[in-house]
């Protein structure tokens, strides 16, 4: 599957594994919860973790060191929790892998999620990844600090 | 009033640009009509009963003459000849094609106006005492910090998907007009006891179905620290805001079932947090940078009497109840701030047309430093007027038709647009205002009964403010029938109540005889000199009721 990674549309290297059945060969995206249930078969592999809306990354801020990625579902992309939670993940707690949105990923939003923090989108089933990844072209201005930029405008004039 | 510079050009450039990008695919069919519900909503479109609506901004309710003019080019090539000014200080369009959006947009662009976060689930367009920097009791312009808040929330990437709309309200005097107490977060710029400015803040207040007043989450925030302190609120309101059902989504649903308490800490914490990792004080240098632009134009120095005005007020009634109904002192002698009423019968409330909108242009280039403001009760001001020119301007205004004397009065009623053009309304308000402004038309009737806030609603969403009306009026569809629930005693004031039900409601032809007697019960009960609002809470709604509902 084609994914965009650091504005540029990559082959993606992760797997997402449900919980079902054996690990998978390769790089894993799991939930929390498979996280916990079978925290001893993904020792030694590289795993990102998945959080859904309601659940904030400070709960695993002590674990963060575990994860080479860090996916934020949108179950809908009208939820917005997951621009706070990337902003908080990069700013507050210094995590410096891959953050990535899932899910309801569209190019209306992808704008807004890189000003967060977010450097990889799964963009959502039948939408052009190749229109997609316009998006980051859409304004040349940015008014306020966020994770992609700490001076605020007035610095910069 | 405040210039944009090559960046704030550019982002409602690229906006408008984004925005034409999709429409086109709307009209392709690459964006479902749900996926593009939400972007156009965040730019102010509507899908009414009929036709789009078109939102603009304006940014706490200050125009130029030249942004007028556009507004009236916009109205008659693109709509039917008219616009409408709504509660928070913008302007809407009735009729624009979806098409032709991205041209109007391009249009606005030109005199830097656009329609960004003037709907949807994102911090909505901010509004702002109308008479900020000319009014006398005023001891901080808010303006500057109302600009500073538009940038800091225009297109903020962590809050553009909240959720519910959120309002923002600045007010720096010691009288509210902006009803700071009844929006999302209210913000009351003051000075402390070492002179230096900052906020007290107001979060929770509301209206829609669950009308509730602001509570205050901080007496004091240092003007460096409002934006970071805004941050703290609006991430905590992100997180915890329920998302289950848009009813309860309103962050005043949040601060009740939190408690104040619990919800003042959290704040706190984040506003710790960000101290912590890093977050920057507002630099005092981009305060005074954005208040440059609000500094005084270029008064004259006039004495505080006018002979020509003395002369025409002792010699023209009508001119005088003018005047005195519609005009107010400013804080500059020899000048005065001017009310333009748009309120009449046979008018919708806050609507004018095209040509109206070039004659306020023209007036305000002649008069008033070609500055218009908006005001949240549907009115217009000319902030800036020479004594000596009041009398001549007032001809003009007759002229145009903006000279009714009743601001103040119960035909300056707020109105919302109720079912003739609203998809959410239950009942019609437009023609009902109209009865009602019709019926009490005599001067001399209204005068008597002295302030009176009528407002009035099509539904519970509350667009109209009923809530805060000394008289409200609710619309509301009973199998079939639309009918009027009329609520007393609410004030958006310093005063801040909401009003409470009466009783039954009264279909179209029984509400102008149920005020008839709401109004008769008032006269009957006041004490010298009390007005409307002061006698309700001296007595309370049982004498009220009990005319009204007399033979029921």
């Amino acid at each position: 599957m084609q994914i965009i990674k650091d504005k540029a549309i990559v082959e993606d290297q992760w797997v997402h594994f449900d919980g079902q059945g054996d690990l998978p060969d390769g790089d894993l995206i799991v939930s929390l919860d498979v996280w916990q249930t079978r925290a001893n078969e993904l020792q030694g592999r590289r795993v990102g973790l998945q959080l859904e809306p309601d659940q904030h990354p400070k709960d695993v801020r002590d674990e963060l060191a575990n994860f080479e990625l860090i996916a934020i579902n949108f179950p809908t992309f009208m939820d917005g929790r997951g621009y706070s939670y990337a902003k908080i993940l990069r700013d507050r707690f210094g995590f410096e892998g891959e953050i990535r949105a899932v899910g309801d990923v569209m190019r209306d939003q992808m704008f807004y999620m890189q000003r967060c923090g977010f450097t990889a989108y799964e963009v959502k089933e039948g939408r052009d990844i190749h229109d997609a990844i316009k998006a980051f072209d859409d304004f040349s201005v940015k008014y306020q600090v966020s994770a992609d930029e700490h001076i605020p405008i007035y610095r910069r004039r | 009033m405040y210039k944009y510079d090559e960046n704030d050009r550019r982002i409602v450039l690229e906006r408008a640009a984004q925005f034409k990008s999709q429409v086109e695919r709307r009209l392709t069919g690459a964006l479902k009509e749900e996926e593009f519900r939400p972007l156009r909503l965040q730019n102010g479109l509507y899908l009414q009963l009929h036709a789009y609506m078109l939102r603009v901004a304006v940014p706490y309710g200050l125009m130029s003459s030249t942004q007028m003019r556009m507004l009236s080019h916009i109205a008659s090539k693109y709509d039917r000849g008219y616009g409408h000014m709504t509660t928070r200080q913008n302007i809407q369009f009735n009729w624009p094609k979806l098409d032709d959006v991205p041209s109007i947009l391009d249009d606005l662009a030109s005199v830097e106006m656009h329609a960004i976060q003037t709907s949807g689930n994102c911090i909505r367009n901010i509004s702002a005492d109308q008479f900020a920097g000319v009014i006398a009791d005023e001891v901080v312009d808010p303006r500057p910090y109302a600009e500073i808040m538009r940038q800091w929330s225009t297109f903020h990437p962590e809050f553009a998907y909240l959720p519910r709309k959120f309002k923002f309200a600045f007010t720096g005097a010691t009288t509210d007009r902006a009803a700071v107490q009844f929006h999302d977060i209210g913000f009351h710029a003051l000075k402390n006891d070492a002179g230096e400015v900052g906020f007290k803040i107001y979060v929770g207040g509301g209206m829609g179905r669950t009308p509730m007043i602001g509570k205050v989450v901080s007496e004091f925030v240092p003007e460096k620290d409002l934006l970071l302190y805004t941050e703290a609120i609006m991430r905590v309101y992100n997180q915890f805001g329920r998302r289950d059902n848009k009813y309860k989504a309103r962050i005043k649903i949040l601060v009740h079932e939190m408690k104040l308490e619990e919800f003042t800490r959290r704040v706190e914490d984040e506003f710790t947090a960000l101290l912590e990792e890093g977050g920057l004080p507002l630099d005092q240098a981009e305060i005074d940078r954005v208040a440059a632009y609000f500094v005084d134009p270029a008064y004259e120095d006039l004495p505080e009497k006018s002979a020509s005005l003395d002369q025409n007020l002792a010699d023209n009634r009508d001119f005088s109840f003018w005047y005195r109904q519609n005009v107010l002192t400013h804080k500059k002698t020899g000048y005065a701030i001017v009310n333009l009423s748009l309120k009449k019968p046979g008018v919708p409330p806050g609507d004018l047309t095209d040509v109206q909108m070039l004659a306020i242009a023209d007036l305000a280039d002649k008069y008033s430093f070609g500055e218009i403001r908006s005001t949240h009760e549907q009115n217009l001001v000319l902030a800036d007027v020479r004594k000596d020119d009041l009398f001549d301007l007032w001809g003009a205004l007759n002229a145009s038709g903006f000279a009714d004397p009743n601001i103040g009065t119960l035909q300056d009623m707020i109105c919302c647009p109720g079912l003739d053009f609203c998809t959410l309304a239950n009942a019609r308000s437009i023609p009902i205002a109209d009865k009602i402004t019709s019926r009490f038309d005599d001067m001399d009737y209204l005068y008597d009964l002295g302030e009176l806030k009528l407002k009035m609603s099509g539904c519970i969403n509350a667009c109209g403010h009923h809530h805060v009306g000394h008289i409200g009026i609710l619309g509301v569809n009973k199998k079939g029938t639309e009918l009027y629930q009329i609520t007393l005693g609410g004030s958006a004031g310093d005063d801040a109540s909401v009003g409470k039900i009466m009783g039954p409601g009264f279909d179209e032809d029984g509400i102008v005889p149920a005020l008839e007697k709401i109004l008769a019960t008032y006269i009957d009960l006041r004490e010298d000199g009390e007005e409307f609002l002061a006698t309700y809470r001296r007595v309370g709604m049982t004498p009220f009721k009990e005319t009204l509902y007399a033979n029921h």
